[in-house]
């Protein structure tokens, strides 16, 4: 079959660089399932997009849609074939209805009655009659963000300004807000210019030559050689962050990488400031020596040539110095303020209108840190590290440079406390309790700094849920989820097995001593941990988890989180081992008959009517003295499998639903004692055993 | 070029694409977006095409005229295309040219900013406008404006005068920068400078201006039922002005902040509300006109 390339280009104003690449990965997906879906084959599929574009160029497509068969469905056979055994009027107009003769109809039974059928062929249609509909996918994309512009009615990412769109040489007409699909594209902005195209194998090469490199893997690449390229003339060290070299990439059609300088006196700012005014404001990359020191160098990456490097240099040197001035004004301004003067000023700070001050916040923080603290038993040093830590944690929010640069939080109250002659322990803790701030930060080191977190987390968490304001589907306005799951890495790191449910319940009683809970406090902490429960189901997912022991370990209350994490880890380890289907299967016995127990009460050992009733009655004390209090989890799992032959004996030799009511409720609560044993490990009856 | 003459270069090139040039409106307000001019002109269908200069007051940038980079009032040069033309980067751009920025010698970028402004009820999509890494121009496509949907869409353009001058004039400080020949910025307004910060931070009085914006409130109000759109908008920007003092004053906590926010808010809302009509019960005078023009 012949074939031919297809390109689409869709011309567009300046897209923001952070949705560039999902835009064209989505245009290119929906074009691969259309030419799926329409029967069309082709070779392969290439990607290109700058902040000016998106374009598609499949290749070697089909000129025709493959054939394809239908089937239609016609009268019952009773009605389709008369008496005599001719085919009925019906049959004969349904056959001719489809186009065919009453000898292609076949019969095929449904629902147990046999209707009349013919298979109808379908000629594939060509492809180039088929294209036009690309334009309600062009139309179809979703952004993260739309806008409309002057009277239409379409909501877009950006304003289109032209539509390549040719089959070969041939023009698949399309036109969208006024704009009719052709063959014209546009070259760079200031160094291109209009390019006319005839192949659609010519794009990549014609746009090069018009200052536009157009595959965006070709640009990033371009863009670390160059940076390379300085690193090795400057003997410099340059670290190309992913995130920031994508936005860069998806900012500039032709890459030129250039650098400027600063005045050395800026260098007395702290490091963190400048790299973040670099990165954040202006898109810089940060240029360290070679031991690691940062030096008063910047690289930008200029959208255009060579010419003229100099005077953009400069330019933005400028600008960097204007910006550096301020953080350095800011810097000196903020060493004026006594800590003690910071904390006045948090007491006009609302930090939700429904929950409170920020002093009212800290407040709550510091007094579930210091129960936090007490539970844990840390040391003396520690304690009052995490004491004085949560009283001043939050006095860098009042400084003109977190107000400034907002990510520098945490970090600015470490540095300025050190200043201030607080304690380094109590430094660490306030950068510290802001952490993880992301899913690839670490926890914090410090056991204060630890503490603290979760305080920190936790409050904020219980306040949003006593105000009703829960995540729901991919709403989370304040990260709760992500402070969730940051509680749960920090009790994992530091192994902190405290309770849970009686961790929560502090949280909550402090909020519900504020007045701030809108809802039932029973509801608020049954919300609470359902919400934690799906965060630990989720690491737990992440960690490659089988779903049925995530159910088994969360079936019950979460306890200590280390020791629920490790029940899950030795479940799953067991999963693989010999004994496994027998031991769950003898366990979930008992726990699925406890069921059935009304009113389990005490066993009266006198109502047992062979020995292996007794024997498992020793047994169960046995190992109820064994895991009371906290036990290591393997010990416990241990001894639940040190049950198994009791068990079996057990079943095998009694009737646990017995006749005799007495017998049956005394042999009921046997059961459901030791369904208590078993289930404070994990709901072993949700496991599947194969 | 002086800063004079960078005016006079805008006022040419943006005339010459049909835009009406106005002088500045003659109530204080913190940015060339608050001007009736564009507020409300860019409410409902008629066509609109306006260019002006704009002295925005800031009182808590006022820094008595010590900062080389912060002013109590600066400049905006305002542009207003309604509906968007089509070329309108392309216009942008050659005003650039005008004023004698060559881009094969920069690097000029559309860097994603999204405008939005909740105490007016306003947002919009577009971009900051980067000459070799400094922000010149914001560029906004308006998609609400007081609460209302924008249709069709106008296109904002505001270049910050003082920044494009210390690029064009390549000056650190804003206040050496030249005005029109042998007149600099701190010629002109490095006293008002002074006087606005001190009066902003040490001698306003909370209580008057407290009282202050309630009256202008309620003259707002009252004349917004008797449909007089355009006096009521001037006590609606008074009384935006006189939160900036207060705000900028430390006189509001962060509680009553809000609430004042929400307060100007429904009177931007309504006001934009009662323009709609207004010009509704006039028939959409301007539309009427240029349909008309397209028919002859």
């Amino acid at each position: 079959m012949s074939k031919r390339d297809m390109l689409l280009e869709v011309g567009l104003e300046e897209m923001p660089a952070r949705y560039v690449t999902s835009s064209v990965d989505q245009l290119a997906q929906k074009i691969e399932a259309w030419l799926e879906s329409h029967g069309i084959n082709y070779s392969e599929v290439n990607l290109f997009s700058t902040p000016r574009r998106l374009g598609v160029h499949v290749r070697e497509m089909d000129e025709q849609q493959e054939d394809s068969f239908e089937e239609a469905k016609g009268p019952a056979r009773k009605i389709a074939v008369t008496e005599t055994g001719d085919w009925s009027k019906a049959a004969i107009g349904f056959s001719r209805g489809q186009g065919m003769a009453p000898e292609d109809i076949y019969f095929k039974e449904i629902k147990g009655v046999e209707y009349a059928h013919v298979k109808k062929y379908i000629k594939g249609q060509r492809t180039a009659d088929l294209l036009p509909e690309l334009e309600s996918i062009i139309t179809g994309l979703n952004f993260p963000k739309n806008m409309r512009w002057a009277n239409e009615e379409l909501r877009y990412i950006r304003p289109i300004k032209w539509l390549v769109a040719m089959f070969g040489q041939e023009i698949i007409p399309i036109s969208i807000t006024g704009v009719s699909s052709g063959t014209v594209t546009y070259g760079h902005r200031f160094l291109g210019g209009k390019i006319e195209l005839t192949n659609p194998d010519d794009y990549e090469s014609q746009l090069l030559s018009q200052y536009v490199l157009a595959d965006s893997e070709r640009r990033k690449q371009a863009i670390l050689s160059q940076i390379e390229k300085l690193e090795e003339e400057m003997d410099w060290v340059i670290t190309v962050e992913a995130e920031l070299l994508e936005e860069v990439t998806n900012l500039v059609e032709y890459p030129t990488a250039l650098y400027g300088r600063f005045e050395e006196e800026f260098l007395e700012i702290p490091e963190e400031v400048l790299i973040t005014s670099m990165k954040e404001h202006q898109r810089y990359f940060p240029v360290k020596s070679k031991e690691g020191t940062l030096l008063p160098y910047f690289v930008t990456v200029r959208n255009g040539d060579h010419n003229h490097l100099e005077t953009v240099a400069k330019g933005n040197e400028k600008v960097l110095r204007a910006r550096l001035a301020d953080a350095a004004f800011f810097y000196k301004e903020d060493q004026k303020m006594p800590i003690e003067k910071a904390l006045v000023k948090l007491n006009s700070i609302v930090y939700h209108e429904e929950i409170g001050t920020l002093s009212e916040k800290i407040s709550r923080v510091r007094n579930l840190t210091n129960q936090l603290t007490g539970m844990l038993q840390l040391n003396q040093e520690s304690q009052k590290a995490a004491d004085r830590a949560a009283e001043i944690s939050k006095f860098d929010l009042v400084t003109q440079m977190v107000y400034e640069f907002p990510e520098l939080q945490g970090f600015m109250g470490q540095k300025y406390a050190l200043q201030k002659g607080e304690s380094s322990l109590v430094a660490q803790a306030i950068n510290e309790h802001y952490m993880p701030r992301n899913a690839e930060d670490a926890t914090p080191e410090s056991d204060a700094g630890a503490s603290l977190a979760i305080a920190d987390k936790l409050d904020t968490i219980v306040s949003f849920f006593s105000i009703g304001s829960t995540p729901t589907g991919s709403q989370d306005p304040y990260a709760l989820r992500r402070q969730a799951s940051g509680i749960i890495q920090i009790l994992l790191k530091k192994a902190w097995n405290i309770n849970f449910e009686e961790t929560v319940d502090l949280a909550v009683s402090l909020i519900g001593g504020a007045g701030i809970a809108k809802r039932d406090t029973l509801e608020i902490k049954s919300d609470l941990i359902s919400f934690f429960k799906l965060r630990i189901k989720h690491y737990l997912q992440e960690q490659g988890t089988s779903h049925d022991i995530i159910e088994a370990v969360l079936g019950g209350p979460i306890g200590a989180v280390p020791e629920l994490i490790k029940r899950s880890n030795i479940l799953e380890a067991y999963k693989r081992k010999e004994g496994f289907k027998s031991s769950i299967e003898a366990l979930s016995r008992v726990a699925n008959i406890a069921g059935k127990a009304e009113t389990p009460g005490e066993i009266n050992p006198d109502l047992f009517e062979n020995e292996y009733e007794r024997q498992l009655y020793n047994k169960y004390l046995a190992s109820a003295a064994k895991v009371q209090g906290t036990i290591p989890a393997k010990t416990y799992f241990e001894e639940l499998i040190s049950l198994e032959s009791f068990i079996s004996n057990y079943f095998e030799h009694t009737m646990v639903m017995a006749e005799d009511r007495e017998l049956r409720t005394n042999r009921l609560s046997q059961m459901a004692k030791l369904a208590a044993i078993i289930e404070g490990f994990a709901k072993v009856n949700a496991i599947i055993v194969k | 070029m002086n800063i004079q003459n960078m005016i006079l270069t805008l006022q040419q090139h943006w005339s010459e694409q049909g835009c009406i040039l106005m002088q500045a409106y003659d109530v204080e307000k913190g940015a060339g977006t608050m001007s009736p001019y564009t507020f409300l002109r860019a409410i409902g269908p008629e066509p609109w095409n306006v260019a002006y200069v704009e002295p925005s007051r800031r009182p808590a940038d006022g820094r008595y005229g010590e900062n080389p980079n912060r002013l109590y009032q600066h400049h905006q040069f305002q542009v207003i295309m309604k509906p968007s033309p089509d070329n309108i980067q392309e216009l942008y751009l050659n005003s650039l040219t005008a004023l004698g920025i060559n881009p094969l010698e920069h690097d000029i970028r559309f860097v994603e900013d999204n405008w939005e402004n909740p105490s007016l009820g306003c947002a919009g999509l577009g971009w900051e406008v980067w000459l070799d890494g400094m922000e010149i121009t914001q560029f906004t496509y308006f998609q609400q404006v007081g609460g209302l949907e924008c249709k069709p869409v106008s296109v904002e353009i505001t270049y910050g005068i003082e920044r494009l001058a210390s690029y064009i004039q390549d000056k650190e400080n804003v206040f050496d920068l030249e005005w029109t020949d042998g007149f600099t910025v701190r010629d002109i307004f490095g006293q008002p400078e002074y006087e606005h910060s001190k009066y902003t931070f040490e001698t306003s009085d909370p209580d008057m201006l407290f009282n202050l914006f309630s009256i202008y409130e309620k003259e707002a109000h009252r004349q917004m039922e008797e449909g007089l759109v355009h006096p009521a908008y001037d006590y609606v920007l008074k009384c935006s002005h006189t939160f900036n003092i207060l705000d900028a004053r430390g006189a509001i906590s962060v509680t009553e902040r809000t609430g004042y926010i929400a307060r100007c808010r429904n009177l931007a809302r309504k006001i934009a509300k009662t323009f709609y009509e207004e010009r509704e019960k006039l028939g959409f005078p301007i539309l009427k006109q240029k349909e008309e023009l397209n028919h002859e």
